[in-house]
């Protein structure tokens, strides 16, 4: 083991080095900037097996590595905020066009006004796109789910979708063990997948299509996606035994007769884990794999438990409705015969989340008249 | 060059795409193609192309097309050059293919990041003067005097077309070029010439639209002859953003602007004083034109 005290924008950029990328395209943006400087910085020491470009906007980052994956070439990119949204149009093509390529985003707060704290709407108002998401909840967890996010997307042609929190992860440095380049080349081999664009070949690739062929091609990707927790465990599977360690699409802290748990995903997870022992008698549901949405695996962890309340922690908001989390969460367990009742924290925006928040919400029960929305500026 | 060169064999085109009568951006693509081919990739951007190319598993084109969004050309096409370097295809040329819109209008940001970044391949925009894909709306390389469906009867388009050659020129790349249907033989020698070089190529050809310009679909060739002879469209070419160089000087066969102009129903609502003023524009650049060339062949 070879620990590194590392940020988490560092343990993106190493995972991406380590994988052996052909190309690196990215347009800097704060939270994620040191991604961008991390990669420019390994291509300056003769460390990047592939070229970093720096490239005139986020649009043409994704637009740029949706040429080179086309011919077959490995690629990274990475954003937030802002950028993911300026690249909402490309996201889409990507996953249409069956492009297996990985990205960051740092969650940053979309405006207006400015805003740097690291609000979850950038990424999950792109939960349509067609890309796979995981949220990760430490620097460890960024680098080794970056790393695996290549054989994902490469097995599945579906691109992956990496995010963390905006500073709590992205600028905070903490010791991540960080395997050799050797060992985590073997891990994850040259890149798995066909190239589109092929000289010599002629092919007509997404060009104009029916609505016929459009269904089968979106039943097809949706069907494909449908795999991912199960390729996801597969890989961690392997992952484990190589490097001591591995996570699953969901994982559950349930302490023994508890009925209530919070679900949490990116660094709020984290955070609930640490005050898990002052909560009385409170669980810890911990989403990392929001698309596909763990469905099956996060029922049977309710089913099993007993889960009668779940509490959801959102750093989002989703205006008219609520949070995302929490949206997804109600939907998913819908077909349940005992549904627990689901109750949504909003931190929307970026505040901490403190223990007073949430033992204040812990301490509403459904007895003493259900919330189903608390905003959590006011437990503070 | 032989007559045998221009047989069927040699063409990367098939006859049956989906291009209007007397397309001449169906016709840049044909003799592109075959000037630049068998080893091509080309990346194509929402135009008139997303159709003519045909509907997938279909296609118009013998070599590998990738479409890509409207925006994206620029960067697409860079991706494409460097990921198939990445799999060692240093030899295949890669062709972005832009309408107008895509180059002038909604893809000029990554067509300028892609050039100042001498990204290396060849940029062609087949340049039909609006939104035709669509229809016939504006675009920024519409001509002064035109009239389209965003600017109806009795108006017309307003202010200059964008001057694109002299901004591709700003950005110092290796080679830019014009290019006119009616001169194919210079086509070919410039896509070719472009070809043998490395970084950033660009090339501007005029693609006349017979349902857009309101024309007679054998026009096509007669009205890019036309838009060389009366100094509308000049054939030249530019090396390193600095050294200008006429390709066709058109001393003998100068023609009035009115000529062209009035072979186009799109221009039928011009009267006597515009076409005037519109000569005299067309005077201007070219006397701007000559000048540069003069400049750089003095600097030589």
């Amino acid at each position: 083991m070879a620990y590194e005290l590392i940020s988490g924008c560092q343990a993106a950029a190493l995972a991406a080095q380590r994988a052996g990328v052909d190309l690196v395209a990215a347009y800097p943006i704060t939270p994620q900037t040191a991604i961008v400087e991390t990669l420019a910085s390994f291509e300056a020491q003769g460390e990047l097996k592939g070229e970093f470009v720096s490239v005139e906007s986020e649009y043409s980052a994704l637009s740029y590595c949706n040429g080179a994956v086309a011919a077959g070439a490995r690629v990274f990119t990475a954003t937030s905020s802002h950028g993911l949204a300026y690249m909402h149009e490309m996201t889409q093509w990507c996953s249409g066009a069956r492009f297996p390529i990985v990205m960051v985003n740092v969650n940053r707060t979309v405006g207006a006004p400015w805003v740097l704290d690291p609000d979850q709407g950038d990424s999950l108002s792109q939960r349509d796109t067609g890309w796979m998401q995981i949220y990760c909840a430490n620097a460890q967890e960024v680098f080794d789910i970056t790393l695996q996010a290549f054989l994902l997307s490469e097995e599945l042609l579906l691109p992956t979708m990496v995010v963390f929190d905006g500073f709590y992860i992205s600028h905070t440095y903490e010791p991540v063990d960080v395997p050799e380049m050797e060992q985590a080349r073997e891990f994850i081999g040259p890149p798995q997948f066909q190239a589109q664009v092929v000289p010599g070949i002629q092919a007509n690739l997404h060009g104009l299509s029916t609505g016929e062929a459009q269904l089968q091609l979106v039943r097809k990707r949706h069907e494909d996606m449908l795999r991912a927790p199960e390729i996801f465990a597969d890989i961690n599977n392997r992952f484990e035994k190589v490097f001591g360690r591995g996570y699953m699409p969901v994982e559950a802290v349930i302490p023994e007769g508890a009925k209530t748990a919070f679900l949490a995903a990116g660094s709020t997870a984290e955070t609930v884990r640490w005050f898990l022992p002052e909560l009385e008698s409170c669980g810890l549901i911990q989403l990392r794999m929001f698309r596909p949405f763990p469905k099956d695996e996060l029922g049977r962890i309710v089913e099993e438990h007993g889960l009668d309340r779940l509490i959801i922690v959102d750093r989002n908001c989703s205006t008219g409705t609520g949070g995302y989390f929490a949206q997804e969460t109600r939907a998913a367990l819908y077909g349940l015969n005992e549904r627990p009742v689901v109750q949504d924290l909003l931190l929307a925006g970026g505040i901490d989340l403190t223990e007073d928040i949430l033992a204040g919400a812990a301490q509403k029960s459904p007895g003493d008249g259900f919330v189903d929305l608390q905003w959590g500026v006011e437990l503070r | 060059m032989k007559i045998t060169d221009y047989t069927m064999e040699n063409e990367l085109m098939y006859s049956g795409h989906n291009a209007c009568p007397g397309c001449g951006g169906a016709l840049a693509v044909r003799y592109l193609t075959r000037a630049l081919g068998p080893n091509l990739a080309l990346a194509i951007t929402a135009s008139c192309w997303s159709i003519i190319a045909g509907a997938p598993p279909l296609t118009a084109l013998k070599c590998p097309i990738l479409h890509c969004p409207f925006p994206s050309a620029g960067a697409v096409g860079s991706g494409l050059r460097r990921g198939l370097n990445a799999k060692g295809h240093y030899d295949t040329t890669v062709v972005v293919l832009a309408g107008d819109g895509g180059t002038f209008d909604i893809g000029l940001q990554a067509l300028s990041g892609a050039a100042q970044r001498n990204e290396d391949y060849i940029f062609i925009c087949y340049d039909n003067e609006a939104y035709m894909n669509t229809g016939m709306q504006t675009s920024s390389a519409t001509p002064f005097g035109a009239r389209t469906t965003t600017r109806p009867y009795p108006l017309f388009k307003h202010g200059q077309k964008k001057d694109i050659m002299r901004i591709m020129a700003a950005h110092g790349i290796p080679y830019a070029a014009t290019a006119s249907l009616a001169f194919p033989q210079d086509m070919e020698n410039k896509l070719k010439k472009a070809q043998e070089m490395k970084g950033f190529r660009f090339m501007h050809v005029l693609s006349p639209c017979p349902p857009g310009w309101g024309t007679d679909s054998s026009d096509t060739i007669h009205l890019s002859r036309l838009a060389v002879f009366t100094n509308f469209f000049p054939l030249y070419e530019i090396i390193n953003g600095e050294q200008w160089r006429m390709t066709y000087h058109p001393e003998k066969t100068r023609t009035p602007l009115k000529e062209y102009l009035e072979a186009q129903r799109r221009f039928r609502q011009v009267d006597e004083v515009t076409i005037e003023a519109l000569q005299e524009e067309v005077d201007q650049d070219w006397e701007g034109l000559l000048k540069r060339v003069s400049t750089s062949n003095a600097e030589k």
